[in-house]
């Protein structure tokens, strides 16, 4: 069934401008891309299919399990708590982001490579590790408290990892350079002159900024605002190490469902609701990934 | 905006220190295992009586770091050949196509970027486990590969992008066969691209943890699934070597593209994407 139609389909852009070398009316070209289209669905599209299909098989044939998990209590806590954390992060994230970036178009040549060189570090070291070193300083026998102690700031150690701030510090602190680099890119496409025209034409600054700078770089702060809401839904391990289980989230309570409670019904069901909301502003927002791939001008 | 006004100076300072005080945030953590790296004692504070590169020595003498070390290195070699042989594959079949079924494939090779990482887990521990390869090497480099891929596709396309369209009808008609062609001409002019994709999902197969989770359990323990296990039984100071050792080999390759000029920078960077 796949094959034949995935040869008529290689076939049908084969309006190929050229050909390696014809083997019975299929180019090279046209193997290569059949070939590896194969791949992706056999080992991509299958298991995520099945995913799909068994949240209408299990236990029984239907949409039963849609119709209970509306219905779920502890489902609709997770999500509830899920949606809270996912745009408080994204709000914080978008805030503090824009100012970064607005901070980097503003540094010297300098400064400015220094700073993003900051930003962009992060991104290279393991989640775990950052994780890590989060609950190593924050948490009661932690760095940040002993410090607070001894300059009296504190009687009592106070937990600030595994609870609902450390999932939110966490979280932000993972989803920052991911807003901070759109919105710069966009930023620094602006022409610095326009503020200054705006200015001498009788704006006053938060006029020049509210009417000139901010509709110009919100291209950028979209693509953030994109990235950082797909980012913050799926969110697994993050909330799994500085939430402590106190502060469960979609993705954590699914993985619960698998490997504790084995309900794949709920856990197949989830996944699939998941995944069509992810693809939803994909679908809907995909354009702004063109500016998120954008490179920051350095 | 460097409004020049007095009365503009204001909120430009406060966003300045502001930012400032991100980017501080940002590399807080990793600065602070360093300390923690060379602690001498066996549990995670900072150093007490001197330092110690006591962490350093048992990332490679202790058989379960070591191990999950060499566990690593042999899934994410594989596995980023693997996503760079169907996802080169892909690119230079689809060069120069167009047509919404192309944009559409294109897509579809990013969605192992997209799709959240819990929903690759529940899927492929479900897979993987009906064909009989949970708990497996191969299966856990199909996976690495899989999750690779975009990359490849995304760093392989981009550098096609600038490659002639003629380049292959050139080389032919001065009589290149098909191979030499390819070999000679198209590949030597994408190969940062090449490159770039391929240490990217070395990278990716290297970092994976969400889905490694729940595809594995006692036979395959990467790096990643042995710092996890470990941080349930302590905060033992061997991660922080090891995110200390992370840190350097990032500073040092950031330092090597900065000098070696504008070729490597011109690449894109999957983590602008994802």
């Amino acid at each position: 069934m796949i094959l034949p139609s995935a040869i008529a389909l290689g076939r049908e852009f084969a309006g190929a401008r050229f050909q390696i070398a014809p083997v019975r009316g299929l180019s090279v070209q046209d193997g290569l891309v059949i070939g590896s289209v194969l791949v992706l669905i056999a080992c991509y599209l299958l298991p995520l299919g099945a995913v799909v299909a068994l949240s209408f098989l299990v236990p029984v044939p239907g949409i039963g399990n849609y119709w209970s998990i509306f219905q779920n209590a502890t489902v609709h806590a997770v999500v509830g708590k899920t949606l809270w954390i996912s745009s408080l992060t994204v709000g914080l994230t978008l805030l503090l982001g824009y100012i970064t970036a607005y901070a980097l178009v503003q540094a010297g040549p300098v400064a400015r490579k220094l700073m993003l060189a900051g930003v962009l570090l992060p991104l290279w070291i393991s989640v775990l590790v950052r994780n890590y070193a989060w609950i190593a300083l924050l948490s009661p026998g932690g760095i940040v408290n002993s410090i607070l102690i001894r300059w009296g700031w504190l009687d009592q150690p106070v937990s600030l990892v595994r609870n609902s701030f450390g999932v939110v510090l966490g979280m932000v602190h993972y989803m920052l350079p991911y807003a901070i680099l759109p919105i710069y890119a966009q930023m620094a496409r602006i022409d610095s002159t326009l503020p200054h025209l705006a200015r001498s034409l009788g704006a006053s600054p938060r006029q020049a900024f509210i009417r000139v700078f901010l509709p110009l770089s919100r291209p950028g702060l979209a693509a953030a605002a994109f990235l950082t809401s797909i980012m913050s839904l799926g969110f697994y391990l993050t909330p799994a190490m500085l939430g402590g289980g106190k502060t469960v989230m979609v993705a954590e309570f699914i993985s619960i469902q698998v490997t504790e409670t084995l309900r794949w019904d709920i856990a197949t069901t989830l996944s699939t609701l998941l995944l069509l909301v992810t693809g939803a502003l994909v679908w809907r927002f995909s354009h702004l990934l063109e500016l998120a791939t954008a490179k920051p001008k350095t | 905006m460097s409004a020049s006004s007095p009365r503009s100076l204001h909120p430009t300072r406060l966003a300045e220190s502001t930012g400032r005080a991100v980017v501080v945030f940002l590399v807080l953590p990793l600065v602070a295992i360093i300390p923690m790296s060379f602690s001498d004692t066996r549990y995670l504070s900072m150093p007490h009586d001197g330092l110690s590169t006591l962490h350093y020595w048992r990332l490679f003498s202790e058989p379960a770091w070591r191990d999950s070390l060499l566990q690593s290195v042999g899934v994410a070699l594989p596995a980023a050949c693997l996503a760079l042989l169907i996802g080169l594959s892909f690119c230079l079949g689809a060069w120069q196509r167009q047509g919404n079924m192309v944009r559409l494939l294109q897509i579809l090779m990013l969605g192992p970027l997209i799709v959240p990482g819990i929903i690759h887990a529940v899927a492929y521990h479900r897979a993987l486990s009906f064909i009989g390869l949970f708990d497996s090497f191969a299966g856990t480099v199909l996976v690495h590969a899989i999750k690779g891929l975009p990359f490849v596709v995304l760093s392989v396309s981009a550098s096609l992008s600038s490659v002639h369209p003629a380049t292959l009808q050139l080389a032919r008609s001065l009589g290149a066969s098909p191979a030499q062609a390819l070999w000679r001409t198209l590949l030597p002019q994408i190969r940062y691209g090449i490159a770039a994709g391929f240490i990217f999902a070395f990278v990716t197969s290297w970092d994976e943890i969400v889905v490694t989770l729940f595809i594995t359990s006692r036979n395959v323990i990467t790096l990643p699934k042995q710092i996890w296990q470990s941080l349930f039984l302590n905060l033992d100071p061997v991660v922080a070597a090891l995110g200390s050792l992370a840190l350097l080999a990032t500073l040092l390759a950031l330092l090597a593209t900065s000098l070696s000029g504008s070729r490597l920078r011109s690449l894109p960077s999957p983590n602008t994407i994802a």
